[in-house]
């Protein structure tokens, strides 16, 4: 305790500790920290506090861009709970049954992570497009569009945030414990009653995390999007798209402001992903 | 039966977060023959519609005007540079975030702090922001109008729409992936070993290097390859600062988008197959370090299970 002259706190119950590099590891982290994210992402808040408030206000609520914020938080609140319902079967059934192939499956459901944007954007603009593969059948059976409309990006964000859900899921029906189950069963319940009062409370938590990733993801996703989405002002033209519009008018204040707008939403997600993957660990550990 | 129960739970309980080994029996409590087959078809049936078919369709439309356009499309000198610049830009931002990985999970995971739990946050940052925002953040610091704008015209320094903007927008998009897989990797390893190292009279760099990296190298290569995947893939942010000038600061994705809007769909899905045989790569180098993570785990309860 007498060379207690390093700045870590001594650990719980720990040993006093001889590790060395605190100082030099977390400085390089802080310095790094600093110059990559903190300063770059602070010019954002300090640009928007060049505006007026009355030009704040308006350039994040002009009718253009609250078409564009009901488009980006609609269709992903749309495609963030396609994911709950199939990413929880997914899951469900990458977990409990056998089936061949389920190895290379389990691998291919981290493609949406892997493969990048713009590739992910133009193929899914070729698959529902009137010639493609699945447009024309959409097209000519139901008479649906799908590329070019609010429905191609439910259909791009929907393959965006494909892992999510199922990413959360897993672990947590993976460490279930089988004993509650059977607790369950041999009580008499079915199967039924065993999913809904002992297995869904458990993957509650996990469902709902992944629910907030992939919509989090959604929101601010860009690549994906514009090849499928058309485009259009007021219809099809999702936020990201209209920061970069802004930007190309060299309206920087404009696509500033609704930066910030984006940003907050996304810290405020952030911290509604850490308390919820709290939850998610509190409900494990009992 | 019970004799059967009793297996699984020992299995379960002695690798507890081994993800791919299979269990001696499947779970005790099994839904009907139908519910099962109804869930798996419907799980199938998403995944191929969602994953497996524009998989496909990538590499079909990329061969649709045959071998020759393929290979004419690639060895294109604009898509030649592209292919350049991405791999210049991956060379330039993985090693960096590796290196501030390692740092910060050093840190993180071998000391107590104050603010440590803020410091975790911080880090995982970049992927909460939009990518246009991403972007849009070095524009407002470099570009003309920018913070450092004026500084960098009078002294004739490129960063926007150019090279070194497009390398800083990927090592900020990129930032948090090392560090992520490695924190709670280090945390969960603690720092006995270390600590042997350094008793028995080791320096510090001599532990990190004999002791921490070999426990830590599959973990760090994990991170690595998720890193390297986003680092050439990333579009919305690099667009943003690129500039898109042809055959000098467009990257893979970007020639893609190019390519597409231009309407030539065979050249701009023949790039896109190069990426998406990237991604193809790097899932097989995922689930293989996965594997291998799973392995050494079990290794560690199975030596700890003797030890007791």
């Amino acid at each position: 305790m007498s060379e207690t002259t390093l700045a870590p706190v001594k650990a719980r119950g720990a040993p006093f500790r001889v590790m060395p590099g605190f100082k030099l590891s977390l400085g390089f982290t802080l310095f790094y920290l600093a110059l990559i994210v903190l300063i770059p992402l602070s010019s954002v808040f300090l640009k928007t506090f060049t505006m007026t408030w009355e030009a704040f206000f308006n350039a994040v609520t002009s009718e253009r861009v609250m078409a564009s914020y009901r488009l980006t938080f609609g269709a992903s609140l749309i495609a963030a709970l396609l994911n709950v319902i199939f990413g929880g079967i997914l899951a469900w059934v990458l977990v409990r049954y056998k089936f061949p192939g389920k190895r290379i499956i389990d691998a291919l459901v981290d493609l949406p992570f892997a493969l990048p944007t713009a590739v992910a954007g133009i193929t899914l603009t070729a698959l529902y497009s009137s010639n493609g593969w699945f447009g024309q059948f959409i097209e000519g059976v139901l008479g649906i569009k799908v590329a070019f409309t609010p429905l191609g990006v439910v259909v791009a964000l929907t393959f965006i945030g494909l892992p999510f859900v199922v990413r959360t899921v897993q672990p947590v029906l993976e460490d279930a414990e089988k004993e509650l189950e059977e607790a369950a069963a041999s009580l008499g319940a079915n199967s039924l009653q065993t999913f809904t009062r002992v297995i869904f409370p458990t993957i509650l938590p996990s469902l709902l995390t992944g629910f907030a990733l992939a919509f989090a993801r959604a929101t601010g996703e860009y690549g994906s999007v514009i090849f499928i989405a058309g485009n259009m002002p007021m219809v099809s033209e999702i936020t990201p798209l209209f920061i970069i519009t802004k930007l190309e008018q060299y309206d920087y204040a404009g696509a500033t402001a609704i930066a910030v707008v984006m940003l907050v939403i996304s810290f405020l997600l952030l911290l509604t992903i850490n308390l919820l993957q709290a939850w998610t660990r509190g409900k494990g550990k009992k | 039966m019970t004799t059967k129960v009793s297996a699984v739970a020992t299995v379960e309980d002695a690798l507890p977060k081994a993800r791919h080994v299979k269990p001696a029996v499947g779970p005790v409590v099994l839904e009907p023959l139908w519910v099962r087959t109804v869930l798996i078809t419907v799980a199938l049936l998403f995944l191929t519609a969602f994953l497996i078919v524009p998989l496909v369709a990538v590499f079909a439309e990329a061969f649709k005007k045959g071998w020759e356009a393929y290979v004419a499309a690639i060895i294109d000198p604009d898509a030649i540079s592209a292919i350049k610049l991405t791999l210049i830009t991956a060379a330039i931002a993985v090693p960096l975030n590796l290196v501030f990985g390692v740092a910060a999970s050093w840190c993180i995971a071998k000391f107590e702090f104050r603010g440590k739990s803020i410091l975790l946050t911080l880090i995982d940052l970049p992927f909460s922001v939009s990518p246009v925002i991403s972007g849009l953040i070095y524009v407002l610091m470099f570009g003309a109008q920018g913070w450092f704008g004026p500084w960098l015209q009078a002294h004739d320094i490129k960063i926007l729409f150019a090279v070194p903007g497009i390398v800083l927008a990927t090592i900020f998009i990129t930032f948090p992936f090392v560090a992520r897989e490695l924190i709670p990797l280090m945390q969960s390893q603690g720092s006995e070993e270390e600590e042997a190292a350094l008793v028995l009279g080791a320096s510090g760099w001599n532990t990190f290097r004999r002791v921490t990296l070999p426990n830590i190298k599959w973990g760090l290569l994990y991170g690595v390859i998720l890193c390297n995947a986003r680092a050439m893939g990333e579009f919305g942010a690099v667009s943003v600062v690129s500039g898109h000038i042809r055959g000098e600061t467009n990257t893979m994705p970007l020639q893609v988008e190019i390519l597409y809007n231009e309407y030539n769909f065979a050249a701009a899905f023949a790039v896109a197959s190069l990426l998406a045989l990237l991604a193809l790569v790097t899932l097989a180098l995922k689930a293989f370090i996965e594997w291998r993570l799973n392995e050494s785990d079990a290794d560690d309860s199975a030596l700890r299970s003797t030890e007791h």
